[in-house]
Formats: structure tokens, C-alpha cells, sequence
């Protein structure tokens, strides 16, 4: 079938998580976190943690794993750990409250979510992420967040992202930004209290495997360029997701996958990386300086309209197009669904609109979300208090009035499904290496929902991850290894050796160039839409552009000092091999599903066809050594709670 | 456009700095702030020169990572926004801009325009959190919010530690970040058990790094990006009194 | 770089907070305002005539009696204030120092750039705080040799309160010496007492914050003015 990607690849064993216990699913959480070992309090002073990564998973969980009597380390890249990147987050955090009495469960916030992953994701850990999201508002609101409320003094709650149920919690446009900061202080008051030990401005380059088991880190203090060996007894991974390998995307400047990379080079393996979720309410690109994407709130979608000129070319300002020559697309072509159609179905649609050359703004890359029916129907000062904020932050970017001119609006990448492979108790494949958060793969298959990655953040950190590390510290000690352990000195000698290199090839390119340039092979034949000539062409114009990395790259200054192009060039490094995984995985996947859409296998209608006979699996991808080829695990998809069912949005 | 820039360079804390001028051709008015600096950053990787270093990462406004001196004020001219939000349309072809790092003395220069913010951390440290230990929390509904007090306590809660507060203020004072904290806990009804040692604990704190007292000068909210007011000092300042009253 | 509280044993006791020390300048502050409001109310009399302002001066010491003895009420006062300038010097000069350490001895003016001298918002008030104080204090010390201890004279000495002060305002520079004086003033209460209201808890709001600086600019202006208007009376010859 995958003859011609077969040469990427190399087909490994297949693989099966074990750890979720043989009982019902309403029971297997409960049923696991009783067959944990535990650690006598007194004992867990002795047992040592390095977790990178402060955003919602790994802030959570170093609070939580301090304030159990740990002794952890914590890293992140930014000056402060509450500046990690989930404090972007917008629309805000799903759980199952049923506060509303509108018949939400647990069970459904799980069908939903398995239904929106279109069936790629690993059923028990979606059940008990929907299990858990119950105690992370409990959790939350005993911090302080201040959470919306209605009038009578409870919590407020809205409908988000195309489901029935109003489940969602929210904290006007800044959710993400309240939950970290809760996270945030309940970690800073472990730092203070000693259990926690922050360092912050520091880069993890690479992990310490020590008889087949995650011993520690090398890091980079970012400040003085001393590259730091750190040693524990195990190593949390919550470092976020990869956007960025298409150099535009809604995330922060500094997002990137080295730590997962450089993780999944020492064993670790990555799953499912081509899956990326397009976000189709993004402000367009202006021109070749743009630094990143703004995210508008989907919930525009709510009373805008889209449209494009009926006819290409068009460039008459917006409101002397006549009605009778706009084309509101998504009404045309989703009746049932109009405007509010899922992420992915709405991305696709406004992509085949632009290549037809009907495309609005600079460069034809953007569609008109227009407001005015929905100003003459509620009045402007309605539309001012649901979307004033949004509306002014869009006339910031733009320079443009969007009560008088439509907004315009193209899609952008946004988040990553992909990441880590984890077992159900969040564990790597390489022992003693746990992966949290938006860095593994675990819980939302080919496309997550809006407002479950929050979710999914605060369940592995407060509540997942702290019982099953420690079952797996349970176990230790295992063995002497220190900083002066010859794995660990050859682990930090390779990160010195590399920074070397990146120093000494003094070519003429600089490092963004490099990444802009990724970034648009990436987005070209990587993105909304792939086929297979396209991934096949982008694997070749990939690596050569690794080659020419290698060869010309300007990295200047030096590392004893703060060197923000030295720490650029290490993250592009890592981005261009892994763009190259996520083209191979994107070719081998031959069906589309969620976030992946190949070209060649969809509906007449233009809708995404899936494969479940073959493709029902997820493709878990080992290293094969530089200059080899990557090793395929499969692991099956099982599902016994939920049938497989055929998405329609018509 | 055509823009001249006069920038703060220091090679790290210990080294003198100095302005210097660069220019930058053709900037668009659609480019952000930080945007050109790229731009500018690009011109000098090629020539061989060090780039200029300066803080930012979410780039929308909410991280608080980033944060310049722009002629003179903190997040530069506009008001209610982050300097990575500031777009050089409101500036003028043939500009001279000044651009310096945050000016304090717990603000060490860490190079060029970089300054360490970690005295903010510190500060939430010695008190700006409600101890609630993972797990052991009561139903969310258990205890109803007023809506106004929530509404307020959420309007206080959109500090985003970017430090302008004190980079504006003429007493290099940070009452105004203080103080949106021990509001945003001290407003809701789980943050009263440790009001007082809040309020007294980071209040200590922040002396203690060095940051000058209040005088009411209204520089800081003013700089503040998201329109942190000034009464919440003014509610500081009761709290701390109130607390002490409640100590005899 | 960690970034973990240090031992804390240098903290600064919370009696020497920046805002206990903001509230001890503020009260001080406005039971110097208190003062100046029944001082200025006293001066008003001149216009009465001779006699009423020297009974008055004259009762002023023989309030409280007989519980009090001769000028006793008089010296309580003196002590309120006494107290209430040191403590007002005493946290000025601490918090002053303090801010100057913050800003490397440099306050609003900082930054390399000239272009924002003026900040974005502040009052020219809030400016002259300190110097304006230090004005103040001169001030008040050449008034106490001027009318208490009858030290400097100038017009012409005398015993009775009244002609003292109506010797000394005949002449313009006395006249000109105590307009500036009174102008510091103003502008120390038009931002003192919108300050010390504030320090001490009153700003709920924006639009009470708007109120407080109206009110301080009331009574500064009804201070400055109020005392202003027996020097100039007496210079124009409206008195006497
Ligand atoms: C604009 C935007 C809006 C969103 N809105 C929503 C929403 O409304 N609802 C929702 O549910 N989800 C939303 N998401 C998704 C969600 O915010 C993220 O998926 C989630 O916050 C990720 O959390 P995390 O803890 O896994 O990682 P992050 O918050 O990204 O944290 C990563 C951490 O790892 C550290 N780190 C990374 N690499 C290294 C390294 N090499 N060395 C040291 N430290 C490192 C970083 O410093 C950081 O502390 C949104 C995302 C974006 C971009
Ligand atoms: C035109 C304006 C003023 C006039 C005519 C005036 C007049 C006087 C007189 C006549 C006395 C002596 C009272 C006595 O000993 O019986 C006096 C005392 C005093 N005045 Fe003024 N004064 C003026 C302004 C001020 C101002 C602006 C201040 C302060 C800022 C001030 C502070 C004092 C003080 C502190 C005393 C000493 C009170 C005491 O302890 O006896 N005066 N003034
Ligand atoms: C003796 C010399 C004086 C000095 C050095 C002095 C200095 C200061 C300083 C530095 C401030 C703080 C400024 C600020 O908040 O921005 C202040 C505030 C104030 N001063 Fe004075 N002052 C003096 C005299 C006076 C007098 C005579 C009065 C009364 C008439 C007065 C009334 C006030 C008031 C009401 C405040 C506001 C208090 C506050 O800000 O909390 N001061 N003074
Ligand atoms: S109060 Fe405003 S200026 Fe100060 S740190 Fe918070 S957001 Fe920044
Ligand atoms: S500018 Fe400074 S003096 Fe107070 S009101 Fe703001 S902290
Ligand atoms: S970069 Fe995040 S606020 Fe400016």
C-alpha cells in the first residue's frame, strides 16, 4: 500500500500499552491508582525529580509533587515560570460539572472528546481525563482563579467548539492565563518552602539515560552559557507542543522540541507528529516580518459571517461588494452547520477559497468575518461588550476598523496533537522519562477539541502524574549516578560539542532564515491539505536544507554569554528533523482523519475519508540513528465504549 | 519608513552601557514594534555584529515577558498595550526612537535590553498565593462569589508581572503589581484565611528587594498595559494597616 | 538563574514599611494641614482690626485655663506639631532615600532618553514634593524668628501681634518672601493631600480618585489663597 514511502521507513513491532488495568472503564483509573505503590513520606525527601517545563502540566505537577515531600527540580526557558505558554490560552477549560443540568457526563465530555479526535486516540486515557477534569475546577477555584460567575454568585459556563453541552469554564478571554498563574503559586509557595527548586532562563538540551533508565539533564543556564548536569531519579517532560516548526504559528517565540527531540533521540518514541490542528480564526499574514500569528477567538464564529468575493480577484473594498457577489462558503457548502463547522472542516474550506484566487488582503491569503448583519441585528453596543476586546486587539494588529470593515481572517497552525508516546501511566518508552501535557500524544488522536488542552494539562499534572511517579519512585534507588557518571559527561560534552559546532560554522545565512524557510515547506506540503508528491518533495527539500544548516548557518557571539541567535540555532536544528518525521508520517498515513487531510483520500463532498481498517492505530516512531531511517511501532487502537463513526458536519 | 534607533548595548551586568544609533530602512507600519528590531537583528547577524538581545515570547500581550523603554516610557507611547503589541504606524518616517531596558535597582541589566525580573517572583514567594494543597479542595459551587467581587478580583488578576509598574515609576516602586495581587486573593472569599500575612508578608518582601514606596504619582498605572487602577494601592495600604490593627 | 527567597533575616520590620512610613507621613501631613486651616482662619482676623486679632493672639494663650496653665493649650499644640513634622520629616527623608535607591539616585529621571522628562500623566505637584518641603521648612524657620521669637523685624518691632504683621507686610519683598512661601505650600498640599488620602486607604475608585484630587486642589487653593490674603490687604493698605 505505502510503497513508494516504504524507503522512508522501516517497520518495527508493534506495541501495546499494558498499564491500563483489565477491568471496566469507569473503574481502570481508580483500579490503577490502587495498585500503585506509594512512598513513605518520610522516604520521599530522598527521592529526587527534574521536571521541565512550568506551563499547566509542568507547573502543576512540581507544585503538586513538592508539596507531597519531593525534592524537585524545575526548568523553563522564560525569566519566570508563569510566562510558559499557556498563559495564551483564550477560550477556556472543558470538564464535566454538568452545572448545567443540560446532560452533560463524564461520559459524554469522554464520547465527545474521542468523536473530535475522530477516533484516534487511546480510549482509556480519554476516560480518565474526563474523570479527572471534575476535581481540577475544585483544585482551581480553592487557588483563587477567578473563573467567570453568574449573578448569583456561581460559576458561569458557555458552549464551546461545536459541542451540545455548555461544560466550558472560562475566565473572560484570559483562561489560560488565570490557570497558570493558580499553578504558578501554589509552585512558588513550594519554592519557598524548599521543596521546589526553580531555574529559570535555563534550556534543556538533552537527557541522561543511565542503564536504560532517565537519570537526569544537561541544561543551559541561558545568562552565563554554563552548560549544567542535573541528576534525579526521574525526569518529567511537560515542555509543551511544536507549532513552531512552521516557523508561523500562534505560539510563543520560544515554543520548541528539543526537549521532546532530544529526548526521543535518546529512545524515546514520537507519535503521531503529523498531526496538527489549523486554527481557522487567525489574524493574516501582513508581510515577510511577521514574527508569529495572532489567535482570535473562535467564538467570532459565533455571529460573524464568512465570505469571499464570488468572483477572483475582486478588489473592490469589501462593502461595495453587492450581496448578490459574496460568497458566504461555509453557509453554502454546511447548511446544518453554516459558519460554526469544526476547526479543521472551517481551515480547509477558507484554503480551497484562497487557491481559487478569491482570496481577500495581502497576498489573497484571507476571508472576510464579517460583522455588519450581526451589528444591524444586535446593535453595535452589543457587539462591543461580547467582542470588544477582540476587536480592538484586531484594529491594533491591523491598523483597521473592524466595527466598519469586515475582518479579515485566514487559518494558522495552532497546536499539535502529536508528541511523546506514554503508556497509560503518562511514562515514555524509556523508563523513568514521564511526559505531561501537550508534549505527549495521549489524549486528543488526530485533533483535540477546543478547550480540552488546558484540561489535559492541569489532569496529568495535579492529579495523573504525581501517584504514578511515584509507583515508579516506588522502585528506587536505582543505582549510583551522578553528575560525574560517564554517561552523564558524555551526555554533556555532546551539548558543548554541538554548541560548538553551531558557533564555529560562521556561513552567511541566518538562523530565522533557515526556519522561515522551513516553515514554508512545512506549511506548503505539510499543512492543511498534503498528498503524497507534495510530502515526498518537502522530505527532499528538507533535507537539504538541513545540509545547508549545517553548512552555513550564522551563529554569532559566543557561548559565555546570554545568546538568543545560539539558543535559536539549537531549536531550528531540532525543528528541521523533525519536520522531516512529520512528512514521513504524514506520507505513510495513507487516509485522512482530524488534522490530517491527504488530498487523495477523501469524499466526493471534499471531506476527509478515513481508513479504519488499516489505519486504526497509533504510529509510534523510533529513532533510527542520523542518517538512518525512523522505526514504526504500531500501536492499535481498541475500542470497546465507543463505535467508529464517519464524521458529517452537513 | 525609515527609522533611526538609539539603543541601550551592555554586554552583560557588570559591563558599562551606552546608547548607540542604528538605522533601519523600509519598515512597514504593519510590522510590530519588536518586529523591526527583528528586522534590525537580521541586518546585524549578516554584518557580524552581536544582535541586540531583548525579552519576548508570546508576542500578543499577555506573557508579560516583553517590555522596552520606548522614548521614555515604559511599553512606549500607546496606551493599554504590551511593547509587543505597539505596530510602528504610530510612529513617523524619519523617527528617532529611543529604546532602553527597565530602569531599577532590583532590575538588573542582564544584557542589552534585558533586565532580571525574579524580585517578582520572590514577592509572590513570601505570600501571593491561597494554600490549598492538590486534592484537597471542596466542591467548586461550595462557596458562592459575589459577582461583583469576582468581576473585580478578575480585573485585578490580569496583572501580567511585565514590571512597567516600576519602570514608569518615579520611586522605582512596585505597589502597583503588589498590590493586583493581594487584591485579586484578598477580593475572594478562599483568599481570607491568609489575608493579613499576605498583605504583611509581601509587602515585606518587596521592601526587602529594594523597590521605593509609594507616592501616589499614578506613573505606573498609566504605563500599565493592562490597566491595573490606581486604587488597588490605596486597598494595599488598608489591608497592610488593617492587618497590623488586627496583630495587637 | 534560581530564584528562591533568601534568608529573610534583613527583612525591613513592617513598622518600617514603605507604606506604614506613607502612613505615618500622611497623618502628620494632614494635622499640618488641620493647623494651617485654624492659622489661616486666625490671620483672617487682621482684617477685624487691631483689637480682635490681639485678643485673639492673647486668647489663643489663655486657652484651657485654669486647667491649663498660661500659654498651655498653646504649647500642646506646639508639641502636636512638633511631633508631626518630625514624623513627617522623619519618613519623608526615609522614603526619599529609599526611592533614590531604587532608581539609582536618578527618580523620574532615569531613563537616557529626554523625550518623556514629564512622565505620561503627573502632576507638576507631585514634583516639587521634596524641594517644596525643604522650601517649607526654610520658610517656616525665618516665620518663627519673624513672628515668634521676634529675631528679625522687619518694618519695625513691636508687642503687639498686630503691628507686627502689619509692619512686615508693607514691605514688598516681606510681601514677595511669603508668596512664594505660600505658592510651595499650594503645591505641596495639592498633591499632599490628595496623596495622604489615598496612602491611608480613601481611593476606592477611579472616580474617587478623581474626587480626591479635586478636593486637594480646593483646600490648596484655599490655603494658598487664604493666607495670601492678609499680606497683600495689608501691602494695598486695605488694612490698617
Ligand atoms: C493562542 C493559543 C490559545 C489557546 N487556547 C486554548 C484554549 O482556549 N483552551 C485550551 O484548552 N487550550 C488552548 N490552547 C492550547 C493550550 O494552551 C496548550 O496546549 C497548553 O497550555 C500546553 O500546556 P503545557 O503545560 O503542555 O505546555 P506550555 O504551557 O507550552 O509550557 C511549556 C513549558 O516548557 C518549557 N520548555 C519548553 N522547552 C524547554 C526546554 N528545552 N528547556 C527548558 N524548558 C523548556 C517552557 O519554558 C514552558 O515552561 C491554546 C494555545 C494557544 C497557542
Ligand atoms: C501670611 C501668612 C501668615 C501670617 C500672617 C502668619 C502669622 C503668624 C503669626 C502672627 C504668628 C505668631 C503667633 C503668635 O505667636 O501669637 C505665627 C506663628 C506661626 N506660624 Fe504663621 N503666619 C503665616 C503663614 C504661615 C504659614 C504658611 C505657616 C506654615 C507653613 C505658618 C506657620 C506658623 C507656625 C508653625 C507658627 C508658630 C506657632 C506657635 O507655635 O506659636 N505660618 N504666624
Ligand atoms: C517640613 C518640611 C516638609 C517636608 C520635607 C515635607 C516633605 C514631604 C514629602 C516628601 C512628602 C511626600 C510626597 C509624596 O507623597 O509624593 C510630603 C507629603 C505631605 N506633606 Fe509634607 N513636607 C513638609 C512640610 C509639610 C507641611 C508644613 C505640611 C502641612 C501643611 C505638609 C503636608 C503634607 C501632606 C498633607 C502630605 C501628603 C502625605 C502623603 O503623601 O501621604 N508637609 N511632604
Ligand atoms: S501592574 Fe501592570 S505594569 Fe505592573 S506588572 Fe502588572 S501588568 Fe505590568
Ligand atoms: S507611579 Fe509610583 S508613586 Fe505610586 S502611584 Fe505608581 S507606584
Ligand atoms: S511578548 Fe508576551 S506580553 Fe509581550
Amino acid at each position: 500500500m505505502s510503497v513508494t514511502s516504504q524507503p522512508f521507513y522501516t517497520d518495527g513491532e508493534p506495541i501495546a500499552d499494558t498499564k491500563a488495568p483489565e477491568v471496566p472503564m469507569s473503574q481502570k483509573w481508580d483500579q490503577r491508582r490502587f495498585d500503585a505503590k506509594l512512598v513513605n513520606p518520610t522516604n520521599r525527601r530522598k527521592r529526587s525529580v527534574i521536571i521541565v517545563g512550568t506551563g499547566l502540566a509542568g507547573g502543576a505537577a512540581a507544585a503538586t509533587l513538592g508539596e507531597a515531600g519531593y525534592h524537585v527540580k524545575n526548568f523553563c526557558y522564560q525569566d519566570s515560570p508563569r510566562r510558559a505558554h499557556s498563559i495564551a490560552a483564550q477560550g477556556g477549560i472543558n470538564a464535566a460539572k454538568n452545572y448545567r443540568n443540560d446532560g452533560d457526563s463524564i461520559h459524554r465530555l469522554f464520547y465527545d472528546t474521542v468523536k473530535g479526535g475522530d477516533y484516534r486516540s487511546r480510549e482509556s486515557n480519554v476516560y480518565r481525563l474526563a474523570q479527572t477534569s471534575v476535581e481540577i475546577i475544585d483544585q482551581c477555584v480553592a487557588q483563587g482563579v477567578p473563573f467567570a460567575r453568574e449573578y448569583g454568585g456561581l460559576l458561569d459556563n458557555r458552549s464551546f467548539g461545536g459541542v451540545q453541552v455548555s461544560r466550558t469554564f472560562y475566565a473572560r478571554g484570559q483562561t489560560g492565563q488565570q490557570l497558570l498563574i493558580g499553578a504558578y503559586q501554589a509552585l512558588e509557595r513550594q519554592i519557598a518552602a524548599g521543596t521546589v527548586e526553580m531555574h529559570t532562563r535555563h534550556e534543556m538540551l538533552d537527557v541522561i539515560v543511565i542503564d536504560g533508565r532517565a537519570r537526569g539533564i544537561v541544561a543551559r543556564d541561558m545568562v552565563t552559557g554554563e552548560v549544567e548536569t542535573h541528576m534525579a531519579d526521574a525526569v518529567v517532560l511537560g515542555t509543551g507542543g511544536y507549532g513552531n516548526v512552521f516557523f508561523l504559528s500562534t505560539n510563543a517565540m520560544g515554543c520548541n522540541v528539543t526537549a521532546s527531540w532530544r529526548a526521543h533521540r535518546k529512545g524515546a518514541y514520537f507519535s503521531n507528529p503529523c498531526y496538527t490542528q489549523i486554527h481557522p480564526t487567525c489574524i493574516p499574514v501582513s508581510g515577510d516580518h511577521q514574527s508569529k500569528l495572532t489567535l482570535m477567538s473562535e467564538s467570532l464564529r459565533n455571529d460573524g459571517r464568512i465570505w469571499v468575493p464570488r468572483d477572483g480577484d475582486d478588489k473592490r473594498d469589501p462593502r461595495q461588494i453587492p450581496e448578490s457577489e459574496r460568497d458566504y462558503y461555509l453557509e453554502r457548502r454546511y447548511p446544518a452547520f453554516g459558519n460554526l463547522v469544526p476547526r479543521d472542516v472551517a481551515s480547509r474550506a477558507a484554503k480551497q477559497v484562497c487557491d481559487e484566487g478569491r482570496g481577500v488582503g495581502p497576498g489573497g491569503r484571507g476571508v472576510y468575518l464579517d460583522f455588519a448583519d450581526a451589528i444591524e441585528r444586535m446593535g453595535r453596543e452589543t457587539v462591543e461588550a461580547k467582542y470588544g476586546n477582540l476587536f480592538d486587539m484586531y484594529a491594533q494588529i491591523t491598523g483597521e476598523n473592524p466595527y466598519e470593515t469586515p475582518m479579515r481572517i485566514y487559518p494558522a497552525v495552532h497546536y499539535t496533537m502529536g508528541g511523546l508516546w506514554v503508556d497509560y501511566d503518562l511514562q515514555s518508552s524509556v523508563p523513568g522519562l514521564f511526559v505531561i501535557g501537550e508534549a505527549n500524544f495521549s489524549d486528543h488522536g488526530a485533533n483535540r477539541l477546543g478547550a480540552s488542552a488546558l484540561m489535559q494539562g492541569l489532569a496529568d499534572g495535579y492529579f495523573v502524574l504525581p501517584p504514578m511517579l511515584s509507583h515508579y519512585l516506588a522502585e528506587a534507588p536505582f543505582g549510583e549516578a551522578g553528575a560525574d557518571h560517564p554517561e552523564a559527561v558524555a551526555t554533556a560534552d555532546g551539548v558543548r560539542a554541538r554548541i560548538e559546532t553551531f558557533l564555529s560554522i560562521d556561513g552567511s545565512r541566518t538562523v530565522d532564515s533557515f526556519h522561515r524557510e522551513l516553515g514554508h515547506i512545512m506549511w506548503e506540503y505539510c499543512g492543511m491539505e498534503r498528498t503524497k508528491e507534495g510530502l515526498t518533495k518537502a522530505i527532499g527539500l528538507i533535507r537539504e536544507l538541513r545540509e545547508e544548516f549545517w553548512r552555513d548557518v550564522k551563529v554569532s557571539g559566543v557561548n559565555e554569554e546570554l545568546n538568543q541567535t545560539l539558543e535559536r540555532a539549537g531549536r531550528v536544528a531540532d525543528f528541521i528533523e523533525l519536520g522531516e518525521l512529520m512528512c514521513i508520517d504524514a506520507l505513510h498515513r495513507e487516509e485522512s482523519c482530524g488534522g490530517h487531510f491527504r488530498a487523495e483520500h477523501q469524499t466526493e463532498e471534499g471531506e476527509a475519508l478515513r481508513d479504519d481498517e488499516n489505519f486504526a492505530y497509533v504510529a509510534a516512531w523510533e529513532f533510527g540513528g542520523d542518517g538512518g531511517s525512523p522505526i514504526l511501532h504500531k500501536e492499535d487502537l481498541v475500542y470497546t465504549e465507543i463505535e467508529m463513526k464517519q464524521r458529517s458536519y452537513k | 519608513m525609515n527609522i533611526t534607533l538609539r539603543i541601550w548595548r551592555q554586554k552583560n551586568s557588570d559591563a558599562p552601557g551606552a546608547m548607540q544609533t542604528y538605522q533601519v530602512a523600509d519598515v512597514s507600519p504593519d510590522m510590530s514594534f519588536l518586529e523591526m528590531l527583528d528586522v534590525l537583528n537580521e541586518q546585524l547577524t549578516v554584518a557580524g555584529d552581536d544582535p541586540i538581545a531583548f525579552d519576548s515570547d508570546c508576542r500578543e500581550g499577555i506573557c508579560g515577558m516583553c517590555g522596552l523603554v520606548i522614548n521614555g516610557l515604559a511599553h512606549g507611547p500607546n496606551d493599554m498595550v504590551t511593547t509587543c503589541q505597539l505596530h510602528m504606524r504610530s510612529f513617523s518616517d524619519g523617527d528617532v526612537i529611543d529604546v532602553e531596558p527597565w530602569r531599577a535597582q532590583p532590575f538588573t541589566v542582564i544584557k542589552d535590553l534585558i533586565v532580571d525580573r525574579s524580585s517578582f517572583d520572590r514577592i509572590i514567594q513570601a505570600g501571593g498565593y491561597i494554600s490549598a494543597p492538590t486534592g484537597t479542595a471542596p466542591d467548586a459551587h461550595a462557596a458562592p462569589v459575589p459577582k461583583a467581587d469576582a468581576d473585580a478580583a478578575f480585573d485585578a488578576a490580569t496583572c501580567i508581572g511585565c514590571g512597567a509598574c516600576v519602570a514608569a515609576c518615579p520611586n522605582g516602586s512596585a505597589s502597583l503589581f503588589v498590590a493586583a495581587k493581594i487584591t485579586h486573593l484578598g477580593l475572594l472569599p478562599q483568599g481570607q484565611p491568609e489575608r493579613d500575612s499576605r498583605a504583611l508578608d509581601m509587602l515585606a518582601q518587596h521592601d526587602h528587594e529594594g523597590f521605593g514606596g509609594c507616592t501616589q504619582i499614578g506613573e505606573c498605572t498609566a504605563a500599565c498595559p493592562k490597566g491595573i487602577q490606581l486604587d488597588l494601592i490605596s486597598r494595599m495600604n488598608r489591608d497592610v494597616l488593617g492587618a497590623l490593627s488586627h496583630r495587637r | 538563574m534560581a530564584t528562591r527567597t533568601e534568608n529573610s533575616t534583613s527583612r525591613i520590620p513592617v513598622w518600617r514599611s514603605t507604606v506604614v512610613l506613607k502612613a505615618a507621613m500622611a497623618v502628620s501631613g494632614l494635622v499640618l494641614v488641620g493647623y494651617l486651616l485654624a492659622h489661616m482662619y486666625g490671620n483672617l482676623k487682621v482684617f477685624a482690626g487691631q483689637e480682635a486679632f490681639d485678643e485673639y493672639a492673647h486668647h489663643l494663650r489663655e486657652l484651657g485655663e485654669p486647667m491649663l496653665p498660661y500659654a498651655g493649650a498653646l504649647w500642646i499644640i506646639r508639641v502636636v506639631l512638633l511631633a508631626a513634622i518630625g514624623a513627617h520629616i522623619y519618613s519623608a527623608v526615609t522614603l526619599w532615600r529609599r526611592s533614590r535607591a531604587a532608581t539609582g539616585g536618578q527618580g523620574g529621571n532615569r531613563y537616557a532618553s529626554s523625550k518623556a522628562k514629564r512622565g505620561s500623566q503627573r502632576s507638576y505637584a507631585s514634583f516639587t514634593m521634596r524641594w517644596g518641603g525643604v522650601v517649607i521648612v526654610l520658610f517656616v524657620i525665618y516665620h518663627l524668628m519673624h513672628f515668634t521669637w521676634n529675631t528679625v523685624a522687619p518694618g519695625g518691632a513691636s508687642d503687639s501681634p498686630y503691628e507686627r504683621v502689619v509692619n512686615g507686610f508693607e514691605i514688598w519683598w516681606v510681601v514677595l518672601s511669603y508668596t512664594i512661601a505660600l505658592l510651595a505650600v499650594g503645591f505641596h498640599l495639592r498633591h499632599g493631600v490628595w496623596a495622604s488620602l489615598a496612602s491611608l486607604g480613601a481611593n476606592t475608585s477611579p472616580r474617587r480618585r478623581r474626587q480626591l484630587n479635586i478636593l486637594a486642589t480646593v483646600v490648596a487653593a484655599v490655603i494658598t489663597v487664604g493666607f495670601l490674603l492678609p499680606p497683600f490687604g495689608i501691602f494695598f493698605g486695605l488694612v490698617g
